[in-house]
């Protein structure tokens, strides 16, 4: 008993050393958490681009309330328990932010840690309604939520593939198997029922057995929640096996590896994001200088990078880097001024007006539907 | 019937490929009765070095085509070799002699070493490659179910069933063969006659690292995605297709695998594809338990 009490003692103290920390001189801490290895790899190299500009841009312009940032980049492959390590190696390092994570499923028990020790967390990509409706004063997003995804793509199918045989596919993980299900229930609600409902083992490269059920079936759209590599080996498959089938995916398709992967077979492949931020006015000097150092900021980039100018903005406002009064700030003064454009927060922190568009992919380029 | 077809082709082809893993792991055994853990990254790296010489050959504009395959196999078979050359001798030599755990334990430091040094020296991103071999044939129709079989399916059946046809000769006729199978039975009393059992295993090992390889750019032409991570899957299904066949038996490790591929095919394809790891696994632990020493191996007098 004594000992739990001691642990309650030292948890609740740790926040108030956080800020403690947060309020001295030296550079303020933040950090970039994502899949810096493994099979998302390129997504976790998105939000690090983004990240590392960001913090750049704001240190020379002298960083924020006169102190400069310093960036940690952290690695959780997007393995929960690796997630989970990471937090508490982030928390014990004392940063003020985490711009991360990637996966939903590293973010939720990551989101746990940082609340209790203190740490904001503005996810650039976790769309799992769950991320933020546990209700934590400490998660926000600035991408969409699968509900909103999944209501978009599943009404998309009922509209447009109307009479087709629908499959959907999932990799039970918290993003694959949330999103899968979000469309699943707004197909059904259109009056469509899928052929087929299945889960796949995600970080597997055959799926031949998957694809020739799918062939059996007679499935003419897949529907798959999961991530790009797995997307992109089972229509890479299918296509082998001689299947003629559209593929549409959620936001984690929004990569150049897919169609590396899938070559010509990914054609006309769709996927639902938000409209393009490159394309946007209040990007167009970021996105300049990220071209002249021959990166294209595809996918999670800007997303990362306006997750950490929200930040800065919202600390900038109430002259405070206390991770508590930012996230109140974030919440009560917006809009804030990013390079997505105006972005601003409901009391659960997630952003009020979400916009996702389709997108095909044609030639190895994806355009807006 | 056709769709059993479709499942039957792909289960082997998957099957081929955790065979030609597995006879490396029970090769090594049977020669000197450790699991070599590292096995499964073997096979990585022999990917790994296929996907370079596919790069180099098509830079040199000499790829395309069965002869620049070839040249690719070749390739990775030799600088595969070496690898596994020198893991025997840095790694596991020095051990031989001390407590049985090891060279175990030197194997998985070794898996982790392997890992860390591709994703290092490669990155850790997913490496894609362009189909080299499209295409296939259609075998048969029924009721507008078409089945195909890849030509990069018949190459691994064919490459696999040659491979293993010229280890097989290895093994049974040659003065090498005559004496790795006395270094499995005695090792001291081999080197008491005469034979050089430190080349003896060695070799062993050129030729366990060879046979990966060989899987190794089999995976890469049919699958085209490789990272430094892939080891680990097809090193731990290889090694339960080792025990499933008869761990230090050679036609038991290319049984194990086909009979692993096709449980995992034919579950995904009549029950669920979520649980086919659940299901091999589960015949693994029956078959065990009723035959211990896998389906094909002998019983030891003593080991372990």
């Amino acid at each position: 008993m004594l000992t739990r009490r001691g642990l309650i003692a030292t948890t609740a103290a740790l926040p108030f050393a956080g800020a403690a920390y947060a309020q001295g001189s030296g550079p303020i801490r933040l950090a970039c958490a994502g899949p810096m290895t493994g099979s998302n790899a390129a997504a976790g190299d998105q939000m690090k681009i983004g990240a590392t500009q960001a913090v750049a841009d704001f240190n020379a312009r002298g960083g924020v309330l006169g102190r400069q940032l310093a960036l940690e980049i952290a690695d959780d492959a997007c393995d929960p328990r690796q997630a989970v390590s990471v937090a508490n190696q982030l928390a014990g390092r004392k940063v003020a932010m985490v711009a991360g994570h990637y996966c939903s499923g590293s973010s939720i028990p990551a989101s746990k840690v940082y609340a209790e020790e203190g740490v904001l967390q503005i996810s650039p990509a976790s769309t799992n309604p769950r991320y933020t409706d546990d209700g934590a004063w400490n998660t926000f997003r600035v991408c969409g939520r699968d509900d909103q995804q999944g209501l978009i793509a599943g009404t998309y199918i009922a509209k447009n593939f109307r009479g087709k045989k629908v499959a959907i596919l999932h990799d039970n993980q918290a993003y694959g198997k949330g999103l899968a299900d979000e469309t699943k229930k707004a197909l059904n609600a259109n009056g469509v029922t899928e052929t087929l409902y299945a889960a796949y083992t995600p970080g597997e490269r055959d799926y031949n057995a998957l694809v020739s059920r799918l062939k059996g079936a007679g499935i003419e759209v897949m529907y798959i929640g999961g991530y790009y590599t797995e997307a992109g080996l089972i229509l890479r498959q299918a296509k082998e096996q001689g299947m003629a089938v559209t593929m549409i995916g959620g936001d984690a398709l929004v990569t150049k590896d897919f169609w590396q992967i899938t070559g010509a077979a990914g054609e006309g492949s769709l996927m639902t994001f938000s409209a393009d931020p490159r394309k946007r006015p209040s990007a167009a000097a970021v996105v300049a200088s990220f071209k002249a150092k021959n990166i294209d900021p595809e996918g999670y980039v800007l997303y990362t990078y306006a997750a950490i100018e929200i930040w800065a903005a919202a600390a900038a406002k109430i002259n405070s880097v206390d991770p508590k009064k930012v996230a109140e700030a974030m919440k009560a003064q917006g809009p804030w001024t990013t390079v997505l454009g105006p972005v601003s927060f409901d009391r659960k922190g997630d952003v009020t007006v979400p916009d996702y568009v389709f997108y095909v992919w044609k030639n190895g380029e994806y355009l807006e539907v | 019937m056709a769709y059993a077809l479709q499942q039957l082709i792909n289960g082997i082809s998957l099957g081929m490929i955790y065979g030609l893993i597995a006879v490396g792991y029970t090769m090594v055994y049977g020669i000197i009765g450790m699991i070599n853990f590292a096995h499964g990254d073997v096979f990585m790296i022999g990917a790994f070095i296929s996907l370079i010489a596919v790069l180099l050959l098509s830079m040199g504009g000499i790829m395309g085509g069965p002869a620049g395959i070839l040249l690719v196999l070749l390739i990775s078979i030799v600088i595969t070799g070496i690898y596994g050359w020198a893991i025997e001798r840095i790694a596991y030599r020095p051990l031989r002699g001390s407590f049985r755990l090891a060279p175990l334990i030197s194997a998985i430091g070794l898996s982790i070493v392997l890992q860390n040094f591709v994703q290092v020296s490669q990155g850790a991103r997913v490496k894609p490659m362009e189909t080299l071999v499209a295409g296939g044939i259609e075998v048969m129709r029924q009721d507008g179910f078409v089945v195909q079989l890849a030509y990069t399916q018949m190459l691994i059946i064919g490459v696999t069933l040659a491979v293993l046809a010229v280890f097989t000769v290895l093994v049974t006729r040659t003065p090498l063969g005559r004496a790795m199978r006395a270094c499995e039975q005695d090792r001291k009393m081999a080197g008491l006659l005469g034979i050089d059992t430190d080349r003896t295993i060695s070799l062993t090992f050129v030729i366990g690292a060879a046979l990966a390889s060989v899987a190794g750019t089999m995976y890469l032409l049919r699958y085209g995605v490789i990272d430094f991570y892939i080891g680990f899957l097809a090193g731990v299904k290889a090694f339960t297709a080792a025990v499933l066949g008869g761990i230090g038996s050679l036609p038991g490790a290319v049984l194990g695998g086909l009979l692993i591929g096709l449980i995992e095919t034919f579950w995904s394809a009549y029950f669920s594809v979520q649980y086919k790891d659940v299901a091999a696994f589960s015949i693994l632990v029956l078959t065990l338990i009723f035959l211990p020493t896998g389906l094909l191996g002998r019983q030891e007098v003593e080991k372990v």
